[in-house]
């Protein structure tokens, strides 16, 4: 590229720099004691100069030849997939032993499982059924709200609300996927939005059932086989600490969620592994390579579609139970677009379609704020900047390359052969 | 018309909007037998495949297949029924493989339905039953035996999409094969094949016909491979049949000639 055309190219996105930084940093509201606004011209003039010499840097940079050869982190990755996947599950079980495990990071280790579960879950619509799907958070919303309605009117415990949680996550899941199973790509994306948006507003408005934008509050925590892990047993029974005679202290009841919800996520890989290689996976698949030659094989397309949004709607359901009890707490703006965004973050990131891709992406995409929190008000635009350059570096996500769900060559037939 | 006929199509008429596409065709595909379909670009020839595959509801006309003693109507029926339900695998103009799985995956998934029905709707299967597994590996050794007859053995763990273009062509006969249908659609199975391609799909195609004892629709271009193997040959112009009869005699018809090279000049 040449100069001039370069130098253009850096004042136009300086140009657009400058109009995202006037209302986005150019203002202060900060003022101490007032409600007068100040300006920070200065930022701006910071923002648009680093764009300005940032984009001339990149195009001075020798350019990249594109090449077929799957890149290198990708086969490295995937070769080594299943050694990755043990070490990861042998890190995940002894985290909460080690010295540096806190309450703090056993907490937001707990969260990383909900998302690696919700990316499983979304995964199954997006990237195997290519179904894509931006009102993920509703299905989440539903389970967690099942937890609270049935804890709230009927003193629903956890273990009672955790399957009826996936049920009605699913049976809305299919309501939800039956008007919409003639769209495809963008269209189905923004009604997929749409629905997303409808569940949080009915969660809203509909305060003399769901108590509103208050929320509901005082939810449940799964017990160990009817032991609460709490300090006071209720009448009559026993708590936890009390049947193995030891004292209660508040982090058993941490490390016993994380568990539980390592334990669920598990079952989850184990049952996406399976699905994947059966023919519902394939026809999952084949839909998302091509839906005219699926149906022209012989195989329903409206009942792949409604088994991925109802797999995916169940996978969330139980996610948002795990959410709500880990909170103890739960309210609409939980369940807001942000929330679909992210994990739609994670399945693009981790390679649409892998299991172990998804688990890394759930960890940065979660953990990634967290670190931010140093840097108070920038810690979005460094989440976005981290965005983009992984984007950048890796467009098509951590695991770019499929594993089949059958070989040849893994079949006794294959084996003859040689 | 031959009562023997498998696929009978009577009063075929299909319009978009003012424009007539097909325009009463009826015509008939034999048991065992090879059926082109030929005429100029523009006459219809896709159109007619599109009705019968179900991904056009046809305006008008009857489309009557013979399967078990019962006769099917295809008009009414939906694509993927069609294909399940009617045995009928069609092929596309521009290959439709999924082409981001793999040569094996692409003929597992064409025996979808049988594979569906032995993990009883997934359950059988996410246990790991004996039953499904079995029913599973019959469905490997199928399709092994395809990738054999088309020479892909070596590459069935391959991506679909990174094959040659002659052998994306066979692979796409071989997957439409793994449904086992009872009628097989080419929709230009020669298109972009050099000789030596189109003449080992000669092959191919006859046996089919014999191995598998099913009819042939054949849409087709590549006159070597119309005349070379095809029992009967239906011509088309602008929707309408101008032509019916064994590849000899659709030769020398004077209005088929006439469709294809004008008007000699007076």
């Amino acid at each position: 590229m040449d100069l001039g055309k370069l130098a253009k190219d850096s004042a136009l996105a300086a140009f657009v720099a400058l109009i995202l930084a006037i209302p986005l940093a150019g203002f202060n509201t900060n003022q101490p004691g007032g409600n007068s606004i100040g300006t920070r011209w200065d930022w701006v003039a910071i923002a648009v100069v680093v764009v300005f010499v940032g984009r001339f840097a990149i195009g001075l940079l020798p350019k990249r030849r594109r090449s077929d050869r799957p890149p290198v982190v990708s086969l490295f990755l995937t070769k080594h997939q299943s050694i990755l996947g043990w070490v990861g599950l042998g890190i995940a079980i002894v985290w909460p032993f080690m010295p540096f495990a806190s309450q703090y990071y056993l907490d937001l280790a707990t969260a990383v499982l909900i998302y690696i579960m919700l990316g499983w879950g979304l995964n199954v619509v997006v990237g195997l059924a290519g179904l894509l799907n931006l009102g993920y958070a509703a299905f989440y919303a539903v389970g967690a709200y099942t937890l609270a309605l049935t804890a709230a009117y009927w003193n629903f415990g956890f273990w009672e609300a955790l399957p009826l949680a996936g049920l009605t996550s699913a049976i809305v899941g299919i309501l939800l996927a039956l008007p919409v199973l003639r769209l495809r790509g963008d269209y189905l994306a923004i009604v997929t939005l749409g629905f997303g948006e409808i569940i949080r507003i009915i969660l809203i408005n509909w305060q003399s059932f769901t108590y509103g934008p208050n929320g509901i509050n005082g939810l449940p925590r799964p017990t160990f086989f009817g032991l609460p892990l709490s300090a006071r047993a209720p009448s009559g029974g026993k708590t936890f600490a009390q049947f193995l005679g030891i004292d209660f202290n508040l982090a058993q009841r941490y490390i016993y969620l994380y568990f539980v919800t390592l334990a669920l996520a598990l079952i989850v890989n184990l049952f996406i592994i399976k699905l994947r290689r059966l023919p519902v996976g394939r026809a999952w698949e084949a839909l998302r390579e091509d839906e005219i030659a699926t149906r022209a094989l012989g195989i329903n397309p409206v009942s792949a579609k409604l088994s991925a949004f109802a797999v995916g709607a169940l996978l969330a359901g139980f996610a948002g139970v795990f959410f709500a009890t880990r909170q103890g707490f739960v309210s609409p703006e939980s369940f807001n677009f942000q929330e679909s965004a992210t994990v739609l973050a994670i399945v693009v990131l981790g390679g649409m379609g892998s299991q172990l891709g998804i688990a890394i992406a759930a960890i940065i995409l979660v953990t990634l704020p967290e670190f931010g929190r140093d840097f108070a008000q920038f810690r979005m635009l460094l989440f976005g900047a981290a965005m983009v350059g992984i984007m950048i570096w890796r467009p098509r996500g951590l695991f770019s390359i499929r594993t089949p769900s059958i070989r040849l060559g893994e079949t006794q037939l294959g084996e003859m052969r040689k | 018309m031959s009562d023997g006929a498998l696929l009978q199509v009577d009063q075929l008429t299909m319009r978009f909007g003012g424009l007539v596409a097909i325009d009463r065709l009826s015509f008939a595909a034999d048991h065992e037998k090879i059926t082109a379909v030929i005429g100029p670009n523009g006459a219809g020839k896709t159109t007619v495949f599109n009705c019968l595959t179900g991904f056009y509801r046809p305006t008008s006309g009857n489309l009557a297949l013979r399967r078990n003693d019962k006769e099917l109507r295809l008009q009414r029926m939906d694509g993927w029924r069609i294909a399940r339900d009617a045995g009928i695998a069609r092929t596309f103009q521009n290959i439709r493989l999924f082409a981001g799985m793999t040569v094996l995956e692409n003929l597992i998934i064409a025996q979808h339905t049988k594979l569906m029905r032995a993990s009883a709707w997934s359950l059988a299967g996410l246990l790991g039953l004996a039953r499904y597994r079995s029913v599973e590996k019959e469905a490997v050794e199928h399709a092994r035996e395809w990738l054999d007859r088309i020479g892909l053995t070596d590459r069935a763990d391959q991506n679909a999409g990174t094959l040659p273009y002659g052998d994306q062509r066979r692979l796409e006969i071989a997957r439409a094969m793994c449904t086992g249908p009872v009628l097989l659609c080419l929709d230009e199975p020669a298109a972009g094949l050099n000789p030596h391609e189109s003449h080992e799909l000669n092959r191919l195609l006859l046996s089919i016909r014999d191995r598998y004892r099913i009819a042939i629709l054949l849409i087709e271009h590549d006159m070597n491979v119309v005349m070379g193997i095809s029992d009967r040959v239906v011509v088309l112009d602008y929707g309408k049949k101008i032509a019916d009869g064994t590849p000899a005699e659709v030769r020398s018809d004077p209005a088929v000639i006439k469709a294809y090279l004008g008007e000699p000049e007076a």
